[in-house]
């Protein structure tokens, strides 16, 4: 079984409409989704869960007011400022700061303060359209969302073996950081997709040494490569340095936008050049797999 | 003086151009570039660097000699960073460590001492006129935790002057870090569903963390008119609309702030200076 991830360091390049269209085009795959604090797959391949679980991510404090005399040791050893006195009802933890780790537990003369689970999030096995789809939604304000996203990749694995599919298929979030790192360990491939712009450029530099630290295979594509065609060159340049191969060039077409309005993979609402390059960018990615089937 | 955060749930929406164009259309401001794991303000500001600090947070180091081997410190990490091998050795592992030196405090012979781990630097330098103060974290490749990167960045803050704070993208805990202690919030998205989806839930997080806040449309005229529909629904306030245009798409993607080209932008960004105060006041 091969795995996949489609990152691009910055945000808004186009991962979710390519993902998509390659869930379309793939046969034999699970699908994904580890960006789980701002998930837009689903707006496209349209869900429908067969399985809903809690996720359990970091613990939260939780203070007993009536126990506690304001000593004030709490918010001493807390580091990261989650811990504050309140006009309203004296000492209080703002768990949207919370790490759970528990040193005011610890520095508690009174024994107030405990530590408590919190449902960080859910995360979801659902039917689509193009087949089974692991994904998840982190709650409001919460952390741990790398810890999510390997529930997420577990799920999808467990999901594979059972239905016996040759590739996993995985949306990755933007930036570089702990949610990207956790749903690129172990994977086959690194899909960057960037766009011609200086900021694109730079995230790409940062992300490919990102993926080059932890020794992933990457390839590049860029999207929306006709905005800026000597941005493009530039960037075809400086991936030829790299030895990254460019693997497709797309184009800018209000076609994608109208399909992501639609709630469709763009592959699926129409044909066009958009289409034609995305199957192209695929067919380089299955040989860099070493071969998968496509619809 | 106001500190004004620019975020956004999706990536890519435009809040770099929102935050620098912002900054250019108002004078002596300082901006915060938080989006520690892809940076991009420096591009646009093109600042001359003054000084470049590397930021740390700590990590256990065991002390040998000390040390019996005992567990607590282990026992005590949540963050299962730390596993003790009886008579042999403490293995700390620092991606897993999130700083709070906890295992210092309950180790009964004294034996962890805590040092400081480099997790990226903090580059501080002004733009060519000398009116704006660039401050921005750069996370070191590999490196994990971002939120204590983005809390050194706003230990940067300047109270004398206004403050915008250019956030990264998502709704999870680098978000929190950014907007908090902001005293409003700028949203910038686009008018799409995946914008729309994605803004929803960066309206949850300032309900959560109470911090006024008003929307900017970037890219208006592409899509479909759900964020507008759901704007007009919550009593969202609309501050700005920025087109989709060749020019404005021309100058981002040459990292060119687009009120260079087009002046009379100035006042329409500084304009939502007096709509957010006047909304204030009410």
């Amino acid at each position: 079984m091969k795995q996949i991830t489609v990152i691009s360091g910055k945000g808004g390049t186009g991962k979710t409409t390519l993902v998509a269209s390659f869930a379309a085009l793939v046969e034999n795959k699970v699908i994904a989704d580890c960006d789980v604090d701002a998930p837009d797959l689903h707006l496209l391949l349209h869900p429908e869960i067969i399985k809903k679980e809690e996720f359990k991510g970091l613990k939260v404090a939780v203070m007993n007011k009536t126990l506690c005399t304001e000593c004030g040791m709490c918010e001493e050893a807390c580091r990261f400022n989650a811990i504050a006195l309140t006009e309203e009802s004296g000492y209080a933890v703002n768990p949207a700061r919370c790490e759970g780790c528990g040193a005011c537990v610890f520095s508690c003369p009174q024994e107030a303060i405990v530590l408590k689970e919190r449902v960080s999030g859910y995360t979801f096995i659902s039917k689509t359209e193009y087949g089974t789809m692991a994904h998840a939604q982190l709650n409001i304000a919460e952390e741990a969302s790398g810890k999510l996203v390997t529930v997420v990749r577990n799920h999808a694995q467990q999901v594979a073996e059972k239905e016996q599919r040759e590739l996993i298929l995985i949306d990755g979030a933007p930036g570089i950081g702990c949610p990207v790192i956790a749903s690129l360990t172990g994977v086959d491939l690194a899909l960057i997709v960037t766009e011609p712009t200086m900021s694109g450029l730079h995230d790409l530099e940062r992300i490919l040494d990102v993926t080059s630290h932890f020794g992933i295979d990457s390839i590049v594509c860029i999207n929306k490569y006709d905005i800026n065609e000597e941005n493009s060159r530039r960037i075809a340049n400086f991936c030829r340095q790299r030895g990254i191969e460019v693997v497709g060039n797309i184009p800018y077409d209000s076609v994608v936008t109208e399909a992501m309005v639609a709630g469709k993979p763009v592959i699926v609402f129409s044909e066009g050049a958009v289409s034609d390059a995305i199957k192209d960018v695929w067919k380089v990615i299955a040989k860099n797999l070493g071969g998968i089937s496509s619809n | 003086m106001m500190i004004i955060a620019v975020a956004s749930g999706k990536g890519g929406t435009g809040k770099t151009t929102v935050a620098v164009n912002l900054a250019l259309s108002l004078s002596n401001v300082q901006l915060l570039d938080c989006d520690v794991e892809e940076p991009n303000s420096h591009i646009f500001i093109n600042p001359v660097i003054e000084e470049i600090k590397p930021a740390y947070t700590p990590v256990p180091t065991v002390n040998y000699e000390r040390c019996d081997y005992c567990g607590k410190c282990a026992a005590a990490c949540e963050y299962n960073a730390l596993v003790v091998v009886p008579q042999k050795e403490v293995m700390v592992f620092p991606e897993l460590c999130h700083g709070c030196g906890l295992c210092s405090m309950v180790c009964p012979q004294d034996a962890i001492r805590e040092e400081p781990r480099e997790i990226g630097v903090i580059k501080t330098g002004k733009n060519s006129d000398g009116n704006i103060d660039l401050v921005y974290g750069v996370l070191n490749i590999g490196e994990i935790m971002a939120t204590p990167l983005i809390d050194q960045v706003k230990e940067e803050l300047n109270q004398e002057k206004p403050v915008i704070i250019d956030v990264p993208p998502g709704t999870a805990c680098p978000v929190i870090a950014a907007v908090q202690g902001s005293d409003y919030c700028m949203l910038v998205t686009e008018p799409t569903p995946f914008g729309l989806y994605d803004l929803r839930l960066a309206v949850e997080v300032l309900r959560v963390l109470k911090i006024p806040f008003g929307v900017v449309i970037n890219k208006a005229g592409i899509g479909d008119s759900g964020v507008y529909e759901y704007c007009e629904k919550e009593g969202i306030q609309i501050l700005l609309e920025i087109p989709y245009d060749k020019q404005i798409a021309r100058c981002y993607s040459e990292g060119v702030p687009f009120v260079q080209e087009k002046p009379e932008w100035k006042e329409r960004f500084a304009g939502i200076i007096d709509k957010i105060l006047k909304k204030k006041k009410c």
